[in-house]
């Protein structure tokens, strides 16, 4: 019960602190935004075109928008030494990382929603007749990322290129994952419900599942010096 | 474990401690052994190595060789009851900007578990006079009243152990004398502190132990007023 709390107070300083500064998901979103415009005046795709290049082209944005959100989610705590104070108390650096995590899934989901909304309404694309596995393919995909992006956030949080060092250090890791969140969201936006995309999308909640337990288990060295 | 279950058998201590940067050695086999309501200024010049040893027995840095225990056990390995105990301020305040000092304290407060939290954090705003400015954002704050949060963040668990680095800076004489007060009632309360400070005169009017460091090793390590003679001031 009072994991559950401490997560709870965690989460809600990481949102509190968004309210008031608003920088990490306008930032993220126009960011996403940016790379979905820039694509149609590249590309022009239209009608079966933009069925074979949207799912890319989705999980551009998405990973890139990521890479900005786990960056300025870390910043609050490196500012003061934040994440050294929290190291300090006794709290299992596991809970630590937990509301980490679903703070950024939070915030790149408000984030992707807004990208979603502006692709469907840009390239004139429907996701409502495969919605719920869209939702779900997205969702995964999102978890799994956030839950090693929390993790090396954390990493390059206190390093010098920190920027530089984040997707140095992560996009090797997650390549998989977004192959699969790619692939899945390919068949799902064809209508093709059949058991290879449920199988990329068993891969995506192994890989979500996986890492997340990892990532809980080693934030402690993580965290600590 | 609460701090309060923390008693006689409360002792931190530094066994032969060494700390590494690269080839530099910050600290070179100290050892320092502190019961409960001890005080001990920890003094020395500019990378005598203080701020390394501090954060070293708050356990927030991992000693390169040697080990610290708290209550007989390593403050690594068993970090939970430690971490309870001790209260540590650091160059950094641990304070989020974006939040207000009464945001920060009560974010403290339930990290340290902290029973009736809200009187408690009235207390502390009253004891470090912060009530005209706690609803304020840290960020809008001078650097003498952040370190006045910093220091109400710290006692605000009520910890055995006191682990200050350099608590006076930026404060203004009025906080300071209150908190030189505040420090030297720490040991009639059975509480232990652990501090550093460059105000010799200052530090030694609360401490009962010197310990003085130069170049990463103890130099000297007994009661102030014994110093010898030039030595204090020899080093700084």
């Amino acid at each position: 019960m009072r994991s559950l709390s401490l997560i709870g107070t965690l989460l809600a300083k990481d949102i509190r602190i968004e309210w008031r500064q608003r920088e990490t998901v306008a930032s993220v979103c126009v960011f996403g935004l940016l790379v979905v415009l820039i694509f149609d005046f590249g590309f022009r795709p239209a009608g079966e075109e933009s069925l074979r290049l949207l799912p890319g082209l989705l999980w551009i944005a998405f990973a890139f928008s990521g890479i900005l959100s786990f960056n300025r989610s870390f910043e609050a705590e490196r500012e003061n030494a934040c994440l050294e104070g929290l190291y300090l108390a006794p709290v299992d650096p596991g809970l630590i990382y937990l509301a980490k995590l679903l703070a950024n899934l939070l915030f790149l989901g408000i984030a992707e929603s807004v990208i979603v909304l502006a692709t469907a309404v840009w390239y004139n694309f429907s996701f409502l007749p495969s919605f719920k596995w869209f939702v779900l393919i997205v969702f995964l995909g999102t978890f799994g990322y956030a839950a090693v992006g929390a993790t090396f956030a954390a990493v390059s949080a206190n390093t010098r290129m920190r920027e530089v060092m984040l997707p140095v250090l992560q996009f090797p890791v997650v390549f998989p994952l977004f192959v699969a969140s790619v692939e899945a969201t390919s068949r799902a936006l064809r209508g093709d419900y059949s058991p290879e995309m449920l199988g990329w999308i068993k891969l995506l909640a192994g890989f979500a599942v996986i890492f997340t337990v990892v990532s809980y288990l080693l934030f402690e060295y993580v965290m600590g010096e | 474990m609460p701090a309060d279950a923390c008693r006689a058998d409360c002792v931190l201590e530094a066994r032969r401690v060494s700390k590494y940067f690269g080839d530099f050695a910050a600290l070179k086999e100290v050892s320092l052994r502190a019961g409960p309501g001890e005080a001990i200024l920890v003094y020395g010049p500019n990378g005598a190595g203080k701020t390394t040893l501090l954060r070293i027995m708050a356990g927030l840095s991992r000693p390169s060789r040697g080990e610290v225990l708290f209550s007989g056990k390593s403050i690594l390995r068993e970090s939970g009851q430690a971490k309870s105990a001790i209260g540590f301020v650091s160059h950094a305040t641990f304070l989020y900007s974006g939040l207000t000092a009464r945001e920060n304290l009560h974010l403290a407060g339930k990290l340290f578990d902290v029973r009736n939290l809200e009187p408690r954090i009235e207390t502390m705003l009253e004891m470090f006079s912060l009530q005209d400015h706690s609803r304020k954002p840290v960020r809008a704050l001078s650097r003498g009243l952040q370190q006045r949060v910093t220091l109400a963040r710290a006692f605000l668990h009520q910890p055995r152990w006191l682990i200050l680095d350099e608590p006076f800076t930026g404060l203004d004489a009025a906080a300071s004398s209150h908190l030189e007060s505040l420090l030297r009632n720490l040991r009639r309360e059975g509480k232990g502190l652990i501090f550093s400070t460059h105000q010799f005169s200052q530090g030694s009017s609360i401490a009962l132990r010197l310990v003085a460091l130069e170049r990463g090793r103890v130099r000297y390590d007994g009661p102030p007023e014994k110093t010898p003679s030039g030595e204090a001031a020899a080093m700084v």
